[in-house]
């Protein structure tokens, strides 16, 4: 299974620890919310919320290099946008976040 | 250029601003989480370009574009490829970035809006010429002015051209290429590398040549439709 890594940031950064930092201080800001507000929109079932979220946040997938996780996320998007929701779909993205919230408390 | 860019993700912001930083002449000069504040601040200052996502809650960036009355150029930043055909429907769309975006598919993009930027530009210039009577040339330090209407044909001659009048000709140091920027299309057409004609001063075309007043002149394979184009045929 894919981990999450540093290269597109390390990229983005171009040997800059400062500007590395501040990318990283934003997605360990931002992700954690965007994590609750994905549940919250699971919670309330709102299938466009629940698309955009997922949308929001596939975007950190890419980032952090989970290029499976994130045509995965893809497929899961697009059978929201059909208003069904994947239960296997649902669990492999819940279990990425699982794994980028875990990476980010060792960044 | 002065650019703004528009992302309901603080992440997608930082790294357009991070790749802005990469390149001297842009200029980012605000960052937007939604369209609302964005048009808010366009009905006040105006950018040269816009980084805009498209798939943004409440208020797409699609329908942001079409809330522009005087659009500047727009390079859309998104995760989605499926809008790629609807987004290149207008002209002033310069490119279409996929997320993550690297510096130089980044690069690339802001050499595209350039160059629409300064094509329009050179439009402006034509429309300008276009309802101007005359122009000004540089003949040993003098400016001379010359009536458009009385031109029949300019031809180059290696760093000069010799411009052609009813009653005099002038030779200046510059390039068929530059004067036809300042010609008016609806007078002038260039139908050859090296002539440009009026085509009201037409007397007759015979095959790949024009006749004006009383010289012959080639006409190249690939200007022909556009000259044909351009006569009132009966």
């Amino acid at each position: 299974m894919e981990k999450p890594n540093l290269e597109y940031i390390d990229k983005l950064a171009r040997g800059d620890e400062s500007i590395k930092n501040t990318l990283i201080d934003v997605i360990k800001t931002e992700f954690p919310d965007e994590v609750e507000e994905y549940n919250s929109s699971i919670e309330k079932k709102d299938f466009k919320e629940i698309e955009d979220n997922v949308h929001r946040i596939k975007h950190k997938f890419s980032i952090l290099g989970l290029e499976t996780s994130y045509e995965k996320a893809n497929e899961f998007e697009k059978n929201l946008r059909e208003h069904n929701l994947d239960n296997m779909q649902k669990e492999y993205f819940e279990q990425t976040l699982l794994d980028i919230s875990l990476f980010l408390k060792t960044i | 250029m002065d650019c703004i860019v528009i992302d309901d993700e603080q992440m997608a912001r930082v790294i357009i601003r991070t790749l802005c930083n990469e390149i001297k002449r842009i200029n980012l000069v605000k960052e937007f989480s939604g369209a609302i504040d964005a048009m808010k601040y366009l009905n006040e200052n105006s950018v040269d370009l816009i980084f805009l996502d498209i798939h943004m809650p409440n208020f797409s960036g699609l329908d942001f574009i079409k809330t522009l009355k005087d659009p500047p150029k727009i390079i859309f930043t998104t995760s989605d490829p499926k809008f790629a055909i609807q987004a290149f429907e207008y002209d002033f769309i310069a490119d279409y970035l996929l997320k993550p975006i690297e510096l130089p598919r980044f690069e690339k993009a802001i050499r595209k809006a350039e160059k629409l930027q300064l094509s329009e530009s050179k439009v402006e210039t034509k429309k300008e010429a276009a309802v101007k009577n005359d122009f000004y040339v540089n003949i040993d330090r003098r400016l001379i002015k010359i009536d458009l209407s009385t031109i029949y044909l300019i031809k180059a001659k290696g760093d000069y051209i010799d411009i052609k009048t009813e009653d005099k000709n002038y030779i200046v140091h510059s390039t068929l290429k530059k004067i036809e920027e300042k010609l008016p299309d609806s007078l002038f057409l260039k139908v050859h590398r090296s002539y440009i004609i009026n085509v009201k001063k037409i007397i007759d075309i015979e095959d790949n040549s024009v006749l004006i007043k009383k010289e012959v002149i080639p006409v190249s394979r690939s200007n022909r439709p556009e000259l044909m184009k351009r006569l009132d045929l009966l």
